[in-house]
């Protein structure tokens, strides 16, 4: 485990509890109980251990440190928020430390990504964590665009009918990864996707379409605007749909960073003539939302005090709007606001409720269409 | 285009930016000593300052730490023989001979200079070729980075000689060690065998270190005496180790070009550099005959190669996101968190910001290198003092390395099981290095051959680059074989007819008998593993298991053919050693890791070592203040077991 103080208070007391708190989270004796007993204790910790299950400098670790100062300038006494970070497994190591050893005293978070919730939806055997044990405080969303080579045709329209005309190839990470919901729209719009497995990021994804090997590809947002958008401006790629984001009732609408670009449920009703439906766009519809919509999640032990809870929130409230935060917000996040308290809980109580037989459609799916097990 | 440059330069020229940097350039040259922390390590302890930094000073500060990394580590794998990172592992091979030759310092400033050029040099290219090297970067489809692992691969030929077979053998066991894991294309689990530590493959470190430098510990602490066996003065290396690499001019000028080329391709970078250029240096050597038992060019090669390959892994991290190393991901999160995001903007809107990146990385070259060079003598001298004494210490070094691979109780496990592994093949003989390529290329070349075949079929076949490459790859099969035979011939002719009828025979010890069958085993328990797999994920792992086990059986069929010469293979003072350091493991799980080394380290030191007790107390105390400051400082864990946590809190 790597701990990295972010936001400095009293040096030497801090380092301090520090080494307390981490002989006692190593050492299993988890004061678990007698933390829960005290309930009316809501104070603040002052150190908050930041489990985030991935490795230094990827992602959600940059996603984590440029929050950590945030949150901590917004918290009452302005704790340190020491960011931990155990990768493995494609996160799932780290969740399932964290499901162990977590103290509900409001001093343990864990941050997780899409590929922390979607092994846990699929029922991946090494998942030993259930979100139903977790309380979100925040979620950043995400959207996606999906972009064609211009030899397919030189707009969308021409493009995307070529598509449905001949087999495409796309460069994807797992079959399981956060192209899924993606490989599931082209599939419901009728195009023959071959999807090449084996890409350790989604910028090498991208690499394979720059390269000409690929006939279309998808970037999640600030990734696409940095480095597809130059592309689609030299004429070498031609953007489709974007995915849409998600409104607080919990409909898929326009993506607010390319408005001008239609959602994949307005595609899929301008070629079909209906709304998207059926076992295929229920799947596709939880893993958009726990992918994109809830992207990346803030979550505390389900009996974390709801006081603490609600301070936690209103922090995160108190910062999320301010000029400077969406300034600085912009580069890390695209311009997507952070979803804050309930409204993360309900999405994320129906993302991840998927019913079995979703779930069974979904592993024949793989099976068939991309020869995968799961 | 001109004022560009030299405002970029202006700037790395502030003071500022030059403390920043100095700082990125000590903090790296700590981390690149102790092995197993590397660039990651380095990295995560500067991001917490990065947000809110001010760009130019904050990618000063991160490009010092980048650069000197690969000249860091060098310390360890030519001192201790101790590969602390990817990028120092061919380095061990005659470095670390050369050290138990006496000729440390040699070695070592070798290295220095070496990678203080190469790293210049690679500088250089990269300001030249940044502006056009997104075409460049481009050129190299999966096709070209299968061929590449490919050439990677086939430098086993070229590094095994003689016992071609048991290099084979060794590659195709390496090969399947690194299978382990998941199925790139389908993303299937493979010979895991229901343990959680497998599910992500055996991590590069723990068997860098399994291989090369526990074989190392045990066979010095069985022969005695200090590392360094002959007698030499140690100061007067230093001077030659500079000679030697004006000597060796054009390999230095040619291998760091290798490397700043390879770095730049997304992917590969580090992983095939250092073989590549190895097998290049012994190559075009006139003389093979030293190398791998102290060879100055089998240290030049690597090390010209791989701070060029960190300057070139820049080109792919900066202008599409797409990292080519570890450290070179890290620096990318860094680069984030500054707000910058990579992609064609590097080259369009920040264009200065690129150029100091690139600068810096030059001028933190020259200083980290610079730096090294005068610690090179003194600490030549740690190689005169008596094994007994540093092995406690080298042993807690690697255990504390290799725990940092994954932070789990297998990691130790691991390294043990790679390290009776190791100490076997180097009794009998069995290339190392062989094992090792086959390891670090298994993901490489089955990822980027299922690409190939899905993304261009057939027509992979007609690439200028693959040709290319494929003409690379026979060449280096074939022209030693060609060249060995023509001398051979030549010999033949002026000697008489005698000496031609006379082939080698093959030799054969109870070593490779035990061998023989252990991996023979091993393909029929991996085989029967595989064999629900589907045909795509399970095709690697099958081919794996023939390569290894058809080279055994073709050996045993040339020991039954040509009657091989019996060796004499001692094992048993080896076998102690090694029952010695799994008892270690479990001491350190059931009491904890600081408290299992400081009494591991007393005890060695008083009854092994025989120092004086006061001696053996302070370097024990040193061994446990050591491992609590890298726990406060990195804030590393380490395993807790019972008393740790009550005594170190």
């Amino acid at each position: 485990m790597m701990i990295q103080k972010t936001a400095t208070s009293s040096l030497s007391l801090g380092r301090l509890k520090k080494v307390a708190l981490l002989g006692l989270a190593i050492s299993g004796l988890g004061l678990t109980a007698a933390s829960q007993a005290q309930a009316q204790d809501t104070e603040v910790p002052g150190n908050i251990q930041w489990t985030i299950p991935f490795g230094v400098g990827g992602g959600t670790d940059v996603w984590a440190r440029f929050f950590s100062p945030w949150l901590s300038e917004a918290l009452p006494g302005e704790p340190t928020i020491m960011i931990d970070n155990v990768p493995g497994g494609g996160s799932i190591n780290g969740a399932n430390l964290f499901a162990v050893r977590a103290k509900s005293d409001g001093s343990n978070w864990l941050g997780t990504s899409a590929s922390t919730q979607y092994p846990a939806m699929l029922d991946d055997p090494r998942v030993r964590y259930d979100y139903s044990d977790w309380t979100p405080i925040l979620a950043t969303p995400t959207g996606g665009v999906v972009y064609a080579q211009p030899d397919l045709g030189e707009s969308a329209d021409t493009a995307l009918d070529a598509l449905l005309e001949q087999p495409v190839k796309l460069a994807a990470q797992t079959p399981t990864g956060v192209e899924l919901p993606v490989l599931i729209a082209l599939d419901m719009l009728g195009a023959d996707v071959q999807a090449v497995f084996g890409m350790r990021s989604r910028g090498e994804g991208r690499l394979a379409f720059e390269r000409g090997e690929a006939d279309i590809d998808f970037q999640t947002s600030s990734a696409y605007l940095s480095n597809v958008e130059p592309l689609v401006k030299a004429g070498k790629a031609v953007p489709l749909f974007s995915l849409g984001v998600l409104n607080d009732a919990g409909k898929i609408v326009r993506d607010p960073a390319f408005p001008e670009l239609p959602t994949f449920n307005e595609v899929y009703k301008a070629r079909h003539g209906e709304a998207p439906s059926g076992k295929a766009y229920e799947a596709f519809r939880k893993f958009f939302a726990s992918g994109y919509a809830l992207q990346k999640l803030i979550m505390v032990p389900k009996e974390t005090p709801q006081a603490l809870v609600d301070t936690y929130r209103q922090a995160a409230r108190d910062f999320v709007h301010t000029e400077a935060f969406k300034k600085a917000a912009a580069a890390q996040l695209g311009p997507y606001t952070p979803v804050i308290g309930d409204v993360v809980q309900r999405h994320l109580d129906d993302a991840m409720s998927i019913d079995d037989a979703t779930r069974d459609w979904l592993a024949e799916w793989l099976q068939s269409e991309h020869g995968a097990k799961i | 285009m001109l004022d560009i440059l030299l405002s970029s330069l202006g700037q790395i020229l502030t003071l500022s930016h030059l403390l920043f940097m100095v700082l990125g350039v000590l903090v790296g040259l700590v981390v690149g000593i102790i092995p197993g922390l590397g660039g990651i390590a380095g990295m995560s302890l500067l991001l917490p300052f990065l947000y809110g930094m001010e760009p130019t000073a904050a990618l000063g500060m991160l490009m010092g730490l980048v650069a000197v990394i690969p000249t860091g580590d060098t310390f360890a794998s030519v001192l201790l023989g101790i590969p602390g990172s990817s990028a120092s592992q061919a380095t061990v091979i005659d470095g670390f001979s050369l050290a138990k030759r006496g000729q440390a310092a040699r070695a070592l400033s070798s290295a220095f200079l070496c990678s203080m050029i190469g790293g210049v040099i690679g500088a250089v290219i990269l300001t030249g070729i940044i502006l056009i090297a997104r075409p460049l970067v481009l050129s190299f489809s999966s096709s070209e980075l299968f061929m590449l692992t490919l050439l990677g691969l086939s430098m086993v030929a070229v590094l095994s000689g003689r016992d071609l077979f048991k290099g084979l053998a060794a590659c195709g066991l390496g090969l399947l060690v690194g299978a382990i894991g998941m199925a790139p294309a389908t993303g299937e689990f493979r010979m895991n065998f229901g343990l959680d530590y497998l599910y992500d493959g055996v991590p590069l470190v723990v068997v860098g270190l399994g291989i090369f430098a526990i074989p190392e510990i045990v066979d010095l602490l069985v022969k005695r005496g200090a590392i360094a066996g002959e007698s030499a003065r140690l100061g007067k290396g230093w001077r030659q180790g500079i000679q030697d690499v004006g000597k060796n001019r054009g390999l230095v000028a040619r291998c760091a070009a290798i490397g700043s080329l390879i770095g730049t391709i997304p992917g590969l970078a580090g992983s095939v550099v250092d073989w590549l250029t190895y097998g290049h240096a012994v190559q075009s050597a006139k003389d093979t005959s030293e190398f791998g038992k102290g060879d100055i060019r089998g240290v030049i090669a690597p090390e010209s190669a791989n701070n060029a390959c960190a300057c070139g892994a820049m080109v792919p991290t900066l202008l599409f996101g797409v990292p080519g190393s570890g450290s070179a991901a890290v620096f990318l999160g860094g680069l984030l968190l500054l707000g910058l995001q990579p992609g064609v903007g590097m080259i369009e809107t920040h264009l200065d910001l690129t150029y100091t990146i690139i600068w810096s990385l030059a001028l933190a070259n020259i200083l980290g290198a610079a730096l090294c060079l005068v610690l090179a003598r003194p600490v030549a001298n740690l190689t005169r003092v008596p094994f007994a004494t540093l092995a406690p210490l080298i042993t807690v070094l690697i255990m504390f390395a290799a725990f940092q691979a994954t932070r789990s109780a297998g990691d130790l496990i691991a390294l043990g099981a790679v390290g009776v592994l190791g100490v076997l093949f180097k009794q009998a003989n069995w290339s190392r290095p062989a094992f090792l390529i086959g390891f670090v290329l298994a993901p490489g070349a089955e990822g980027y051959f299922y690409q190939a075949v899905q993304f261009q079929g057939m027509d992979a076949l007609q690439r200028p680059g693959v040709l290319i490459i494929g003409a690379l790859i026979l060449a280096a099969m074939f022209i030693p074989m060609l060249r060995s035979l023509w001398i051979k011939r030549r010999q033949a002719a002026s000697v008489g007819a005698t000496s031609t009828a006379r082939t080698e025979r093959p030799t054969l010890g109870v070593i490779d008998v035990v061998l023989f069958a252990a991996l023979l085993g091993t393909a029929i328990v991996a085989w029967v593993d595989v064999a629900d797999l589907s045909l795509i994920g399970g095709i690697m792992p099958r081919l794996a298991i023939a390569i290894l086990a058809l080279s055994c059986l073709m050996e045993i069929a040339r020991c039954l053919m040509h009657r091989p010469q019996w060796q004499q293979q001692a094992m048993g003072l080896h076998g102690l050693w090694l029952a010695g350091f799994f008892t270690l493991v479990g001491a350190i799980l059931l009491l904890g890791f600081i408290t299992a080394a400081t009494l591991f380290t007393l005890v060695f030191l008083l009854a092994i070592a025989r120092l004086k007790p006061w001696v053996a107390v302070i370097m024990a105390l040193g061994v446990t203040a050591f491992l609590m400051g890298m726990a406060e400082f990195l804030t590393l864990t380490y395993p807790s077991g019972l008393v740790d946590p009550w005594l170190f809190g």
